[in-house]
């Protein structure tokens, strides 16, 4: 392999790397205020990215996204208030179910309202074919559109949980959620608040790399998949961490397709997941000590 | 132990009766489903026993479904002519264990015995599911739902990429099962009452076998596993070795569904390994009450064969989605269990029946 179809699958590896890392940040906050993992993440991705090539039939491009993440954030919100609110400590396989359940819904819908094409935004700038010259590595635009995006939204959240009021009382929660409602915190409403901030990201997420990836009504499952494996593999609630991971993900998954045949791509993840819950459940940037007393 | 001999009477009274009324109504083409749900069931109720009683979710029973059907499908279907002249083939053949069938053109083909297929099948899926339970057991909550999942993801990626197990199209053409002089599983018309009875019988011997193994000192085992599975250790309970026996048991009643359930079809494909497919079999257990062997049973029968009868349209995973809300949401302790069996009890006895925590 040389130099340059090295950087090449560096640069394919970051790009997808970008999107998992998106979906492990959707899983985190919802884990982090409730302790669930929301089967559904995916989904929403799919969601952002379905409405927004609708929207874009009649919208410019900038709004048909900002409609997008409008609409699946309501989703979001709705699935909170409808499903979760009003269950009084549910169980862990009780929420587990009600979220695939919901996942379930969301696809069936899409594939009810959208039937079973392949859709896709334009590219934001220049065509599918235009690249840029970086040092003999080519890029495709859209590439950097997602990195930079993508690091504009960690940027985001770092300053949203740390200089906010609305994202502090979101840390106090998932830090000690009776404290915090002595303190006079609404959690119901800070729940609520992460399932639409999950998916209003994992909508912006779903736009911004359906002109590479496409998007179909069931492509939120492996999405979910992978999402899951880079949330663990950073440490799951560690959103920074799991940037890191994502990142790691992409790049061993381009790598592997210059190997093995593109067809057992999604198994390299799964497999990369199963390693990961057997051998190290904190994952690689957590510590053992915290994961120990998180419930699982 | 009474009580579920009633009950078992009761069961086989139902199967007679559907055979005797679709009889009466000129309808038998009701069977062919109804033998399909019966197979589906012998899945159902495995994964009862694992998510009921031994309280562990497993959302890739779909997998050892398909690990079972691509199995023997391949094997039965597999021509090894072309090799006779290797002496393990020749011995094999001699042993009996190779069969010799006329293909569709009238030239031979020289497969593996649909029995030795199936011994493999449920071997493979036993190596399987032990290899895998292993670690996966170890896990809890999120993580053991998300590792069985990665589990079925990887069997459905597997099979639909791999070309000798025919990719997106699947197996086909794979001959008819004769299990006992008599008895042929396959999906032709003439037999089809056998096959029902055979399948249901079969079914029935399954639950009986769990009825049993629920009384027993394993059972106790897994309720106080499920219970509480700190206590349980501490009790000098193995639950490590308990846990990944019923998974194992489940595995390879779902690999055995497989190989009967290819049979009869003539063939698999790989949707049967879908993701969807093991959260429609999670589904059933859940509305049948978890730990209420008769209930998922019962449920898989009703759903399993409207679904196979094609009730539900497009909306068929709607509808398992739908039934998944509703029933987590609403009734937790599954729709038979919580509206029949407790309150009866509970008129019965005269007392309050404990509630099991959710």
């Amino acid at each position: 392999m040389n130099i340059d179809l090295f950087f090449q699958y560096i640069v394919a590896g970051i790009t997808y790397g970008t999107i998992y890392a998106i979906v492990a940040i959707g899983f985190n906050i919802i884990y982090n205020s409730t302790g669930i993992i929301n089967f559904a993440q995916g989904e929403f991705v799919m969601l952002g990215g379905m409405t927004a090539v609708t929207f874009h039939t009649f919208l410019p491009l900038p709004v048909a996204i900002t409609a997008a993440v409008f609409v699946t954030t309501i989703v979001g919100a709705l699935i909170e208030v409808l499903f979760i609110r009003w269950l009084y400590k549910p169980s862990v396989l009780r929420m587990i179910i009600i979220t695939i359940g919901i996942s379930i819904l969301i696809r069936e819908t899409a594939l009810h309202i959208w039937g079973e094409g392949v859709r896709a935004l334009p590219y934001f700038s220049g065509t599918s074919v235009s690249a840029l010259n970086i040092g003999g590595v080519f890029v495709s635009p859209q590439v950097l559109w997602v990195v930079s995006i993508g690091a504009i939204v960690v940027a985001f959240l770092n300053v949203f949980f740390n200089y906010t009021m609305l994202g502090r009382q979101m840390r106090a929660c998932s830090a000690n959620r009776d404290a915090a409602r002595l303190c006079g915190i609404n959690a119901k409403n800070v729940v609520t608040f992460s399932f639409m901030l999950s998916a209003a990201i994992g909508a912006l997420g779903g736009s911004i790399v359906s002109p590479i990836t496409y998007v179909q009504y069931d492509s939120g499952t492996p999405l979910a998949i992978k999402g899951f494996t880079v949330a663990i593999l950073g440490g799951l609630g560690n959103s920074t961490a799991a940037v890191a991971a994502g990142m790691i993900l992409g790049v061993l998954e381009s790598f592997t397709i210059a190997v093995l045949p593109a067809a057992y791509k999604d198994v390299i993840a799964i497999v990369i997941l199963l390693g990961i819950l057997f051998i190290r459940p904190s994952g690689i940037f957590g510590s053992t000590e915290a994961a120990r007393l998180k419930e699982f | 132990m009474r009580t579920s001999y009633t009950q078992v009477f009761g069961f086989t009274a139902l199967i007679v009766a559907i055979q005797i009324l679709t009889m009466v109504t000129n309808s038998s083409y009701h069977l062919t489903q109804l033998t399909m749900t019966a197979y589906y069931s012998l899945l159902i109720i495995g994964l009862c026993m694992l998510i009921g009683y031994a309280g562990q979710i497993s959302l890739g029973h779909a997998g050892f479904f398909c690990i079972g059907g691509y199995v023997t499908a391949f094997f039965t279907t597999h021509d090894l002519s072309s090799h006779k002249a290797n002496p393990v083939i020749a011995l094999l053949a001699k042993a009996g264990i190779l069969i010799v069938r006329p293909d569709l053109y009238g030239g031979d083909l020289l497969t593996v015995h649909p029995w030795a297929a199936c011994v493999v099948a449920m071997l493979t899926a036993l190596g399987v599911a032990w290899f895998v339970g292993g670690p996966v057991l170890k896990l809890k909550g999120h993580y053991l739902a998300m590792a069985t999942l990665g589990f079925g993801t990887i069997v459905y990626r597997i099979v639909l990429g791999t070309t000798f197990l025919g990719a997106a199209d699947g197996i086909s053409d794979v001959p008819p099962f004769r299990v006992l002089p008599g008895i042929e599983i396959s999906g032709n018309a003439s037999v089809r009452v056998i096959n029902y009875y055979f399948a249901w019988g079969l079914v029935t011997a399954g639950v009986l076998l769990l009825l049993n193994l629920i009384h027993s000192r394993a059972g106790r085992a897994l309720a106080a596993i499920h219970g509480a599975e700190d206590a349980a250790d501490a009790m000098g309970i193995p639950t490590a070795r308990y846990k990944l026996n019923t998974f194992v048991l489940s595995a390879v009643f779902a690999a055995l569904a497989g190989v009967l359930l290819t049979h009869y079809n003539g063939g698999i494909g790989p949707s049967e390994a879908s993701v969807m497919k093991s959260v429609r079999y999670v589904a059933i257990v859940a509305i049948g009450g978890m730990a209420n062997l008769w209930g998922s049973l019962f449920m898989s029968l009703i759903l399993n064969y409207l679904s196979l009868r094609g009730y539900f349209g497009t909306y068929d995973d709607a509808v398992f989605g739908c039934i998944l809300i509703l029933i987590m949401l609403f009734a937790p302790e599954g729709l038979i269990r919580r509206s029949i069996l407790r309150d009866l009890r509970r008129l019965v006895s005269g007392g309050g029946v404990e509630e099991t925590g959710s």
